[in-house]
């Protein structure tokens, strides 16, 4: 196995330690190696991109850090005092609740926790507003679009204010005028809040755009293949999108995942 | 969309074409299985009239109209009492058919343990059980309306347990992320999912409740004792009074397409925001 490490993490090495999985493995019941073997340090305020394809595992690591599964060997350490249960998690689909109003999907999280409309209400309103979606609120999923749904969920996932945000590949049925726009929207609550958000895609572009972090993996078994660190200032819009530094971060993200998919064994296949 | 406003825009033909079907195809809805009603009817008179059939055989449309009328009251009580048995039954059917699926629903083992009794009861012919109901019940509403929960409570429960069995995986992860509780994982997400579920159970267990109502009351009024209007119709046979047999025979049909209405409306009231069966197609 080929470890490429083109960047070191020293460079963030200033913010405390919120989770590190050490030698990771999750096998599933069918025989199937998920991840193996994986390494992994995110500090606090790490906006960290997991890419690589299809297979490679960064589905089921983004699951193991939400507490959706259980490793099968090797251990995950929180920093210091985190509670698991205030996990922001955003789904490839929007995953709204289609009977309910806007407002009732954002009040979910802390409806669960016994907060009451009223009480719920100023913390709601809060974050529509933060995803531009003030006016919306009676509104019903169905009436929305994608994008839309898209910034419902977020302000779900953001509502109880995590610590950690997960994404799961959160824009990728977007189209990419819309995908720019959430792109733009998501770092500027980023910036404002500081949050750590592990962001799961199979997008180059995307993962160099947004992240601070970039983690390869590969395929067969999923492992962790190589990290970028994306040495580019935030804030971060349409200019950066245009600029040479961000083609030649790209360039580099692309020659890594590139060896990241060679470098699987056994029979290749072009998606699935 | 459809109402187009056509004198502002300019149609290209393809487009006036299909504006125009659809105008027809909205005014056929209506206007085509009332004309054929109304043809049937129309029919039916002449035949009786053409072959000179007996009224005990086949009375003319407007006799049974008449006796629909002059029996009123006798047809219109014994009506109530057979709403009275379907609305209960139905009411019952929806108590146990959810109840029981939400215990289904608890655990994938208490479903696999029971669910074949549900089958085993729905798939026995009612008309086959009666008897031993009989010998087992004494009072004759009770007989009648286990009778008829027995046929609809089926539809409400196989319905709403699959209702509950099909939530979105990810949506149940999320509930799971936010340290929901079972109770209120099935408050918040399961009950409100199986909806459309059990609406469409409800649907057919609202007709069902009435066929099991009339069914109970034909085998339970050989022996004389309700005055439902399948007891009627046994009575109205005895007696070669076929109009009064055609009244209560379309008071029950107008019933069950009055039942099969007011549940879709709810149906449709329920869901229409936000469940793609309720929503109007759009272009």
């Amino acid at each position: 196995m080929i470890q490429e490490k083109v960047a070191s993490t020293a460079a963030s090495g200033v913010a405390p330690m919120l989770l590190s999985l050490r030698n990771v493995g999750k096998v599933f019941s069918n025989g199937v190696t998920a991840l193996s073997k994986v390494d992994l340090s995110i500090r606090e305020g790490d906006f960290l991109s997991l890419l690589g394809p299809s297979g490679c595992g960064k589905s089921t690591a983004l699951r193991l850090i939400a507490g959706l599964s259980t490793p099968t060997s090797g251990q995950l350490d929180w920093g210091g005092a985190i509670d698991r249960s205030n996990t922001g998690f955003v789904f490839q689909e929007p995953t709204l609740l289609p009977w309910a109003s806007v407002f009732d999907n954002v009040w979910l999280p802390l409806r669960l926790k016994g907060v009451s409309r009223a009480k719920a209400e100023p913390a709601v309103m809060e974050m529509l507003s933060r995803v531009h979606l003030t006016g919306f609120e009676n509104a019903v999923p169905r009436e929305l679009s994608g994008g839309m749904k898209m910034r419902v969920s977020i302000a779900r996932a953001m509502v109880t204010k995590p610590r950690i945000l997960l994404m799961d590949e959160p824009f990728a049925a977007l189209d990419e005028i819309t995908r720019f726009k959430l792109n733009n929207d998501l770092l500027e609550l980023w910036q404002d809040e500081r949050f750590t958000v592990v962001f799961v895609t199979h997008s180059v572009f995307e993962s160099v755009f947004l992240s601070s972090r970039v983690v390869v993996m590969a395929a067969r078994p999923g492992r962790v293949f190589g990290e970028l660190v994306v040495d580019a200032p935030y804030p971060r819009d349409e200019t950066f999108r245009t600029s040479p530094d961000y083609a030649a971060l790209c360039r580099q993200a692309s020659d890594v995942l590139v060896n990241a998919i060679n470098s699987t064994v056994g029979p290749h296949h072009d998606g699935h | 969309m459809t109402a187009i406003d056509d004198t502002a825009l300019k149609l290209d033909p393809e487009e006036a074409r299909r504006v125009r079907q659809e105008r027809l195809e909205r005014i056929g809805r209506w206007v085509l299985p009332l004309a054929i009603m109304i043809l049937a009817i129309w029919l039916w008179d002449r035949i009786c009239v053409w072959n000179e059939i007996p009224q005990y055989i086949l009375p003319r449309p407007g006799v049974v109209l008449q006796t629909l009328h002059n029996d009123a009251g006798l047809l219109f009580s014994s009506l109530l009492v057979t709403l009275r048995i379907t609305f209960l039954s139905l009411l019952l059917a929806v108590i146990g058919g959810v109840g029981l699926a939400v215990l289904f629903a608890q655990s994938k083992w208490v479903e696999m343990s029971f669910f074949p009794f549900a089958i085993v009861l729905q798939v026995t012919p009612i008309v086959a059980i009666f008897p031993l109901i009989n010998i087992y019940v004494n009072n004759q509403t009770v007989k009648l309306l286990l009778c008829a929960w027995i046929v609809a409570f089926f539809p409400i429960l196989s319905n709403t347990t699959l209702g509950l069995n099909s939530v979105d995986r990810n949506l149940r992860d999320l509930f799971k992320l936010n340290g929901a509780t079972h109770w209120q994982q099935l408050r918040y997400l399961r009950l409100p999912a199986a909806m459309p579920y059990f609406l469409g159970g409800l649907k057919i267990a609202g007709g069902l409740s009435l066929i099991g109502a009339v069914v109970a009351e034909f085998v339970a009024g050989a022996q004389g004792q309700s005055s439902g209007l399948a007891s009627r119709i046994i009575e109205a046979g005895y007696r070669l009074n076929a109009p009064r047999l055609f009244a209560a025979l379309i008071l029950i049909s107008l019933t069950g397409i009055l039942i099969f209405l007011v549940l879709s409306l709810v149906s449709h009231l329920v869901l229409r925001r936000w469940h793609e069966s309720a929503l109007r197609q759009e272009r």
